[in-house]
């Protein structure tokens, strides 16, 4: 599949127009998508615009990025001004922001031609893209095995060609996971990296946007592109943006943590194991030292993220009323009622489950108990990296516990479910910059290797991922 | 038992709204009534899915002021929460507040001779304002909802039970809007909203220590009805234990039309706010630097300046008061004394007239006065032209030739014409009535046209008739 | 916690529901175990602070804008059903 940096010197070179490019697009979505299910809506009346204007850009010589004129798709969870996001939820169907996302802002003013929008679990909740609220995006590897979630849809388009790059967010390893699945890459940036204002939040505390790419290279572009401060988002930092100049700088003499527990959770598949070992020691002869690192709160992790974001998500979606945006049950006799029926029509089970988990958490009596906890919990995962970070400059372990797998699997079992998540929600809860890179397979289906960096260090993590690319590549 | 064995024991929950530009979380105007409705939202304040807050600095900054007016300690660490409830009046499904770590704890207030103790103060944001169809809460079919008010900025501040009688709790507030005016924080204007009251009230009988059963009363939008509202609520309370019953722990709202306290909410079905630390704002350090800064920059605090308008000025406590709660008018008696006009008449005038003058222009206008070269009726034509105009009232004067007469020989040939032509009252004058004076002063008035000098007019008259 | 959180949940669900978040907190109430007595709570992992907004205005919505997407809207308010006092409604 086509890079953005090779489509951008076929654009440069005129070889191709934005608007062709466009075309072989929404042609490769139609041919894949009745197998993939990727897309919710496919917005090509607004891509054909985009296409356009940049078309005129290449044509008269004004500004162009490597970004510009390359077809791309947004998760659901991103407001895109005029166009339909639901957050793969009922209860937000035919709801149309009346703005941009920073992130889509700063990517459209970048050049981007947006295709559609990519279908996801309800409200970002799930890793399999089964708790859709409409249909259940399939793995372009195996249709009948779930891509992975939350961003799913995301990860599923850029692994079946019908986007160049996709946007998707990561809470718990919302975008790690599904790249790890697809195969494809998948970065979660420092928290604070990239806004998220207009992001229709999960967790506050844990989200954070990111890209599904085709190559490492990729993701960088795409990231440099949205990442930086934003008036509008508080918790956005102030840091240099430079993801590109290091990125080729290989692994030589850095260290790589390998940390005990991360191999030693319950269900990490063999093959998955075996396939990350073999990935290590190709970095090992690339120059790498791995170094043996301990995160000896990891057992804790699942738990505490289960308070946190639960907890962070039954606030944020509270403001779901069928007030000002949404679907609203007209049976109600009064408001209560209609809240209660609008609410029980538009959330699906996951979410009910967060949204009461997280309510129990947050209520009188049970604070101390649960969230309050969780909030320490967090703090001695958050230094159990610290420390790692001592001893190593990235750590590094499978993305995912687990290939993809059957389609309805796990649906029953909402435990099963969260152990997907194991190894990529420590990255969250200690906001680190976390990449999923493909690393072989297992059963002939996608691993993924993870590389975690500390804070800001999003370019190293890039770095590490790129040169594992180049001696996978080159095997 | 009369009602004077029982104490009344009173706290308060003042809502006062921050004079800001703008809203506290997003850059829509705090001046929520200026708009058609909803129209002065953004995507933040109607909570869209998606936005973000960013906290406005200057109400930071004015909660800071009122903290340190109320000598309050203000935390070097402070934070902001989320209070979790359901309203349509509220878009976000929770209230960005501040809970365990306020912006200011444990300051005092002086109100009367007697301290009331702060517990502490704290910002937060509004909400919308709903809009019932029919205008009881429980019948209407549906309500209306407008969020222009919705996230503008209100400081709250709360007192320790320390007040004793409803008298106490409305000076409490009046003393409250006093401060936060001088300070420049709010316009605290009860009338449109901006300080909003409410009262805790229990009563314990004389001599005991443990606190009894509270009510919470709230609705309450004058201070005439804060005091009405507290004085009702502490004779229920007395009725109720008094006939051996007990007091429910509720929030009682008060009916103007009625002129009594209903029950609004009782405490079985208080809120579970369910309040954690506001994810998606950084929490504030606020530099002590700063904070003493803002400490030695106060304006001089209502207490003392009516103090000082009652010894400097010999103003009485009342007209101390009416000075004193509206920092403009204060200023204005305040320079225009310095211009040379004196105290207590310049007080007198502008709680009179009101005037719209510098207070160069007024000082020249109460010379004018004093110097008897108009009389106080021109002088207010004066200050009205003045005021339009912008002129100079000297320049008024001579424009409208509004000189006053006060030559003695041309007063007294308009008194002989008067006399002349109201025989009736000259005869009622001399019967002993003296108010007939009134009716012949009135038209000398008349006959000069307003310019006679009343003062040199009555005493010619006066002789002229005594002779 | 359905009602407060306005999750409208037949009883049948409830007890499914319950069953499962049991399961849930069987495996949270592990956290217990974990000495945090001297531990400070981490509410925001990257540490920023004094994110503050200078008081300025910015653009408004349009009341047309700011209703479009609602249910159900007149003369410029949002129309809600009737407010029947439940509590906490």
């Amino acid at each position: 599949m086509a890079t953005i940096s090779e489509l951008h010197d076929r654009l440069s070179r005129r070889e191709i127009s934005a608007s062709e490019l466009l075309d072989q697009q929404l042609a490769r979505i139609e041919e894949q998508e009745p197998r993939v299910h990727a897309y919710l809506r496919l917005t090509a009346e607004l891509a054909r615009a985009q296409a356009q204007a940049a078309d005129r850009l290449f044509r008269e010589g004004g500004p162009v990025g490597p970004l510009t004129g390359i077809p791309a798709a947004v998760k659901d969870v991103l407001s895109v001004q005029g166009v339909e996001v639901t957050a793969g939820s009922k209860i937000l169907a035919g709801y149309r922001p009346p703005f941009d996302a920073t992130a889509v802002a700063r990517l459209k003013a970048a050049g981007l031609v947006l295709v559609g929008i990519t279908n996801c679990d309800e409200f970002a909740m799930g890793s399999s893209t089964e708790n859709s609220g409409y249909f259940v995006t399939r793995n372009p590897h195996d249709p009948q095995r779930v891509p992975g979630g939350s961003s799913g849809g995301s990860a599923a388009a850029v692994a079946a060609g019908e986007a160049v790059y996709a946007l998707g967010t990561d809470t718990g390893g919302s975008i790690r996971q599904p790249a790890a699945l697809c195969g494809v890459v998948g970065m979660k940036p420092t928290y604070g990296r990239v806004s998220r204002y207009g992001l229709i939040a999960f967790a506050s505390s844990l989200d954070q946007v990111g890209p599904l790419t085709c190559s490492v290279e990729d993701a960088a572009l795409v990231l440099e592109a949205m990442a930086g401060v934003d008036a509008r988002d508080a918790t956005s930092a102030d840091r240099p943006v430079d993801f590109l100049s290091e990125l080729e700088a290989g692994v030589e003499g850095l260290r790589l943590g390998v940390p005990r527990e991360y191999f030693q959770v319950e269900g990490l598949e063999p093959g998955v194991r075996s396939a990350v070992q073999e990935a290590l020691r190709r970095l090992e002869r690339a120059g790498a030292e791995l170094v043996d690192v301990e995160l000896p709160h990891t057992d804790y992790g699942l738990a505490a993220y289960y308070i946190i974001a639960p907890a962070e998500c039954s606030s944020n979606l509270a403001r779901m009323d069928s007030v000002r945006f949404g679907i609203r049950d007209e049976s109600a006799p009064n408001l209560f009622q209609s809240y209660l029926r609008t609410r029980r029509a538009g959330f699906g089970p996951e979410v009910r489950r967060r949204v009461m988990l997280g309510t129990y958490a947050l209520s009188s009596g049970y604070y101390d108990a649960y969230y309050l906890k969780a909030q320490k919990i967090r703090t001695l995962i958050a230094q159990d990296f610290q420390h790692a970070f001592r001893d190593c400059d990235a750590i590094v372990s499978a993305t995912a516990p687990t290939v993809a797998f059957q389609i309805g699997a796990k649906v029953d079992d909402p435990f099963s479910m969260y152990l997907n998540d194991v190894l990529t929600l420590g990255g969250n809860l200690a906001g680190l910059p976390g990449i999923s890179v493909p690393c072989g397979t297992s059963g002939g289906l996608p691993v993924g290797l993870q590389v975690l960096t500390p804070h800001w260090q999003d370019a190293r993590a890039l770095r590490v991922a790129r040169a594992y690319e180049m001696v996978r590549d080159a095997a | 038992m009369p009602l004077s064995d029982w104490e009344p024991v009173i706290g308060m929950e003042v809502h006062v709204q921050l004079a800001t530009r703008t809203k506290m979380f997003c850059g829509c105007s705090s001046d929520y009534l200026a708009a058609p409705p909803n129209g002065n939202v953004c995507p933040v304040c109607l909570g869209l899915p998606g936005v973000l807050p960013t906290a406005n600095e200057s109400a930071v900054e004015k909660v800071v002021k009122a903290a340190v007016a109320l000598q309050c300690e203000v935390a070097e660490h402070t934070k902001f929460d989320r209070k979790n409830y359901f309203y349509p009046d509220l878009p976000k499904g929770y209230q960005i507040s501040q809970y365990d770590l306020p912006i200011a704890r444990g300051g005092s207030l002086l109100v009367g001779e007697r301290t009331v103790r702060i517990t502490r103060v704290h910002l937060e944001e509004d909400t919308g304002k709903l809009l019932h169809a029919g205008d009881a809460l429980h019948s209407a079919e549906e309500s209306l909802v407008d969020l222009n008010r919705a996230g503008v900025p209100l400081m709250e501040v709360v007192s320790e039970p320390d007040l004793h009688s409803a008298e106490a709790a409305r000076d409490y507030a009046i003393e409250l809007r006093d401060l936060f005016r001088a300070v420049g924080v709010s316009e605290a204007d009860m009338e449109k909203g901006q300080l909003r009251a409410e009262a805790n009230v229990s009563v314990r009988k004389v001599g005991e220590s443990a606190l009894g059963v509270k009510t919470e009363l709230k609705n309450i939008n004058s201070f005439r009805a804060l005091q009405r509202a507290v004085a009702h609520e502490i004779e229920r309370q007395v009725d109720v234990l008094e006939e051996g019953g007990q007091v429910v722990q509720e929030t009682r709202g008060w009916s103007e039309a009625q002129q009594r306290t209903f029950t609004q909410r009782s405490k079985e079905e208080a809120h579970d706010y369910r309040y954690f630390p506001e994810p998606d704002l950084p929490p504030l350090h606020l530099d002590s630097g700063w904070v003493s800064h803002l400490r030695q920059a106060l304006p001089e605090l209502p207490a003392r300046k009516r103090e000082r308008f009652r010894s400097q000025y010999r103003l009485s406590e009342s007209d101390a008061r009416l000075f004193v709660e509206d920092p403009d008018r204060s200023r204005l008696l305040e320079e225009t004394v310095a211009a040379g006009a004196e105290a207590r008449i310049t007080a007198n005038w502008i709680i009179a007239a009101d005037p719209k003058l510098g207070p160069a222009h007024l000082a020249e206008l109460l010379r004018l006065i004093e110097q008897a070269v108009i009389n106080r009726d021109q002088g207010r034509e004066v200050q009205r032209e003045a005021e339009a105009s912008g002129r100079q009232p000297q320049e008024v004067v001579q424009a409208l030739g509004l000189a006053q007469v006060s030559d003695e020989a041309a007063l007294a040939g308009v008194i002989e014409e008067v006399i002349a032509a109201q025989p009736q009252a000259v005869a009622d004058f001399r019967a002993g009535r003296q108010q007939a004076v009134g009716a012949l002063l009135g038209a000398v008035k008349e006959r000069t046209g307003g310019t006679a000098n009343l003062k040199v007019a009555s005493r010619l008259l006066r002789d002229r008739l005594s002779q | 916690m359905a009602l407060l959180a306005r999750l409208g949940l037949e009883p049948a669900e409830e007890e499914f529901y319950a069953a499962q978040l049991g399961g849930i907190l069987a495996h949270i109430d592990r956290l217990r175990e974990v000495d945090t007595e001297a531990i400070p709570p981490t509410a925001q992992v990257v540490p920023l602070a004094n994110r503050l907004r200078q008081d300025e205005p910015l653009p408004r919505l349009s009341p047309e804008e700011a209703l479009a997407n609602a249910p159900e809207a007149r003369d410029g308010y949002f129309v809600v059903k009737a407010i029947q006092d439940s509590g906490d409604a």
